[in-house]
């Protein structure tokens, strides 16, 4: 059995130690035990949101709408939402728990002052509240396919890599979001956030095709993360794959990279300096 | 002295134009208890989070069980046990839970930490509250979890910053008690403070800190001697009395000072003064005879006005 | 001893004393404030009412809404969503505020302030709000001429009540909250977000499955909308359901007042 200080001796001198102890799963393990104690309603509850609105808008608007131009064919309107609404609960819930979450964690409840006096770098602690967060998105979008597949709103079984797809852009918008809100210090500046964010998702064409939007509009909705995260999905979901699948990738590629490096940063210059 | 722990030469930390901590030297020996005093700003919580190797230093030398916190930052906050000013508990987590996750950032084993658990709490004296959330904890359990918090992974050194601030007498009694065993098992304790009493109690050797510089440096018994005298005469003639009588008794003693409430005059035999002073038939209002303390050494040293 | 406190005035006009110091604190929002007013509205419309609109119309016209163009059809509806939320968060915050976070009712409470006084004096500056909020939206409604000035002004009144009635029943509930986290996420999702999609906001509630109706009939966003869209461009129902959705909606602002009078009274005791 090592003790506290063999165990971060034996780090010494390996490339960026002062960084990451190699012990983010140290801070996953703290959520979950936080789950059992006190979190799990939030997390809970939080899947029924993008059912909710599948049976209000598949449902209710499909009413309304009947099928939608998608890639050439037409298709029922609930099909067409339903990966818009998996990759917009993905990444909402990423976002709230990479900014109210963490912006409490460093301002109130200084728990992240707290982990860095131990030998954790400020990396364990951006990688593990963000594994966290995947994780989290990762059972919802379970559970959303598994509500949606016997609804026969899921094409085909190779829509199952929808899963993965919804983490990763998750991902990218939990270290985005981190760093962002790593940077805040009022809770103005918090709302603004959720001002931004409106927008966002209202025009990231979820619920409808953005082509109805004249050229301009639609040029910057294409700019946004939110609709490139909501078009890999769709690619995934309908199998229906071209060059703009790769550059949905990409975009979120370089989100995560800078998301990343942004937080580590950050917490560095906050806490140690 | 003998092998030093921590020792620091010339070490200064600047916010921008502003200087938290001033040049200073210090040496802090192993099993020691070395205390920081000073008023609010003096630079004690800075000073305490360059040696937690959580705080850059701007200029000179530090180092900590012979390595520089600024290439070896995780491994020296692996044998450090620090707790903070105000109390960081992770409120969605229970007073078990607390100490065990602690442990695992530092990389403990399971097997280790829950062993470890049932002697923190008892030393914590927090067995029947071991499933409670930490939210539920008084003000004096709470600094109590985070000081056996601090000690899960056995650290050599235990950094207290303002330890007993805001408990009542009761809690600070048995806070002081299980700090003073702690020592006795050869913890290092670092610690500040602005209690005078604290200070008597707990520390071996202190520096009084003003404006990111040390002022003083000692045990408290030296430090009392060479600022103070033995006893201190306080003696009240009314606010209007005290300025006509102060410049009879200027003369009686080595150093007097004058408050708007009342006369101090510092002496080795305070009741003899004030026969003197009665028999000069100048008959105060009230009068009080009492040692030396270091709130006197604090005072004279860092000032009567208020810093803020 | 005369120490210029006027104990008879704060007590008549105490909440009022109230109400300032809350709209004091609302002017640290008023940037966030201002562009949500504006930009709410406008978001909403653009979106959905442009945006799905265009798929409304090219699939079934004007026929499932009545007659109407898809945006006029939801504007009622957003104007009452956006003006009872905001209601919510302005009467929610400052209660968890007040009696949790900083304990600023009980400091209130120690001058000759009273409880009712202060539930009043906060759901008054909340009421405040929401005017300032309706009025935008409905002006952003005109200016689209989605609206008439003349066939719709009366929306704006009768939206702040239903924005009150929402308001004071939350007040009333907030005051009792003691583990506000729980609270606030069965609020938001089991609650809010069930009673934004299911009130016949997007869509006729007619047009939902029977068993989610429900949802609609006891939500106060069905009978704020309701009421909403017969003002502003006359969709029809009887003078019976009008005086039903007002009664429904007076019976919450009733009762929610009455339960945070004493639900304030009582904790302040405490």
């Amino acid at each position: 059995m090592s003790t506290a200080v063999e165990i971060a001796d034996a780090r010494a001198n390996k490339f960026g130690h002062q960084l990451y102890a190699g012990r983010a799963r140290a801070i996953v393990e703290r959520s979950l035990l936080a789950l059992r104690s006190s979190t799990w309603v939030p997390i809970a509850t939080g899947f029924v949101e993008p059912v909710l609105y599948l049976l209000a808008f598949g449902y209710g608007m499909g009413e309304l709408i009947g099928n939608v131009d998608f890639g050439g064919k037409t298709i029922d309107y609930t099909v067409f939402i339903a990966p818009g609404l998996l990759a917009t609960s993905a990444m909402n819930g990423a976002i709230y728990d990479s900014t109210w979450n963490v912006f409490f964690k460093l301002n109130e409840s200084k728990l992240y002052q707290g982990m860095l006096a131990t030998p954790l770098g400020p990396l364990d602690v951006a990688l593990g509240e963000i594994t966290w967060a995947l994780l989290r998105g990762l059972s919802y979008a379970m559970a959303f396919m598994a509500i949606t597949a016997p609804l026969g709103l899921v094409p085909g079984v190779a829509a199952i890599l929808a899963i993965p797809a919804a983490v990763f852009i998750a991902f990218g918008f939990a270290s985005f979001g981190m760093a962002i809100t790593s940077y805040f210090k009022t809770y103005q500046q918090m709302g603004m956030i959720n001002i931004v964010l409106l927008p966002m998702f209202l025009f990231s064409g979820s619920l409808y095709p953005i082509s109805v939007y004249p050229d301009w509009l639609e040029f910057l909705i294409k700019l946004m993360p939110s609709w490139h995260g909501i078009e890999l999905v769709r690619d995934i979901w309908f199998s229906a794959f071209d060059n703009g699948t790769l550059i949905h990738v990409s975009y979120f590629c370089v989100m995560i990279v800078t998301g990343l490096y942004f937080t580590t940063r950050r917490l560095r210059n906050l806490f140690m300096r | 002295m003998s092998e030093s722990l921590i020792s620091a030469r010339g070490l200064t930390k600047k916010y921008g134009d502003f200087t938290a901590v001033n040049a200073i030297d210090f040496d802090v020996a192993k099993g020691e208890s070395f205390g920081l005093l000073g008023p609010n700003g003096a630079g004690k919580s800075t000073t305490m989070r360059i040696i937690a190797a959580t705080s850059q230093r701007t200029a000179g030398t530090i180092s900590i069980l012979g390595r520089d916190p600024e290439e070896h930052g995780p491994q020296i906050r692996a044998h450090l046990g620090v707790v903070p000013q105000q109390d960081n508990l992770d409120g969605e987590l229970t007073v078990t839970e607390n100490l065990f996750i602690y442990g695992r950032y530092f990389g403990l084993s399971k097997k280790f930490i829950r062993a470890k658990i049932e002697e923190l709490l008892e030393f914590a004296q927090l067995e029947e509250k071991r499933n409670v959330k930490v939210d539920a904890l008084s003000g004096g359990m709470k600094r109590r979890l985070t000081i056996a918090r601090a000690l899960v992974s056995e650290p050599d050194i235990l950094m207290l910053d303002e330890p007993t601030t805001g408990l009542d007498p009761q809690a600070r009694h048995i806070l002081w008690d299980r700090l003073f065993r702690l020592k006795e098992t050869g913890v290092t304790l670092v610690l500040t403070t602005h209690f005078m009493d604290e200070a008597e109690q707990l520390c071996d050797r202190l520096v009084v800190m003003d404006n990111g510089k040390i002022m003083a440096e000692g045990s408290p018994l030296e430090l009392i001697k060479v600022y103070s005298t033995k006893e201190v005469l306080e003696v009240r003639f009314g606010s209007e009395r005290n300025k006509e009588v102060a410049p009879i008794l200027r003369g009686m003693c080595d150093r007097i000072e004058e408050l708007p409430d009342r006369i101090l005059m510092y002496v080795e035999d305070g009741e003899a003064l004030l026969e003197e002073i009665i028999a000069k038939k100048l008959h105060p209002t009230t009068s009080l005879v009492r040692r030396s303390s270091l709130e006197d050494v604090f005072l004279r040293l860092t000032g009567r006005s208020l810093i803020e | 001893m005369n120490s210029g406190i006027n104990v008879a005035k704060v007590r008549s006009i105490g909440a009022a004393y109230v109400a300032e110091a809350r709209i004091s604190q609302m002017m640290k929002w008023k940037g966030i404030i201002a562009i949500v007013a504006i930009g709410n509205p406008l978001f909403y419309l653009i979106a959905i009412g442009i945006g799905v609109g265009v798929l409304v119309n090219q699939n079934s016209g004007t026929s499932g809404t009545g007659g109407v163009e898809y945006i006029t059809f939801i504007a009622p509806a957003l104007l009452a969503a956006a003006a009872l939320t905001g209601a919510m968060d302005e009467v929610m915050f400052p209660v968890l505020e007040g009696f949790k976070w900083r304990k600023l009712f009980f400091a209130m409470n120690s001058t000759p302030l009273t409880g009712t006084q202060i539930a009043t004096g906060v759901f008054m500056a909340a009421m405040l709000r929401v005017a300032f909020t309706v009025f935008c939206y409905w002006a952003l409604l005109v200016a689209f001429g989605v609206f008439s000035i003349s066939q719709s002004w009366d929306v704006v009144p009768i939206t702040m009540f239903a924005a009150g009635a929402f308001a004071a029943v939350i007040l009333g509930i907030t005051a009792k909250v003691t583990k506000e986290d729980f609270f606030m996420t069965i609020l938001g999702r089991l609650v809010i977000m069930p009673m934004f999609l299911f009130s016949g906001t997007f869509f006729p509630l007619e047009s939902m499955p029977t068993f989610l109706q429900p949802i609609g009939w006891v939500s106060p966003l069905w009978h704020a909308t309701e009421l909403g869209r017969h003002f502003s461009y006359g969709y029809s129902i009887s003078g019976l359901m009008i005086l039903f959705h007002f009664a429904y909606l007076s019976l919450l602002l009733i009762a929610g007042l009455l339960l945070a009078n004493r639900a304030f009274t009582a904790r302040l005791a405490k």
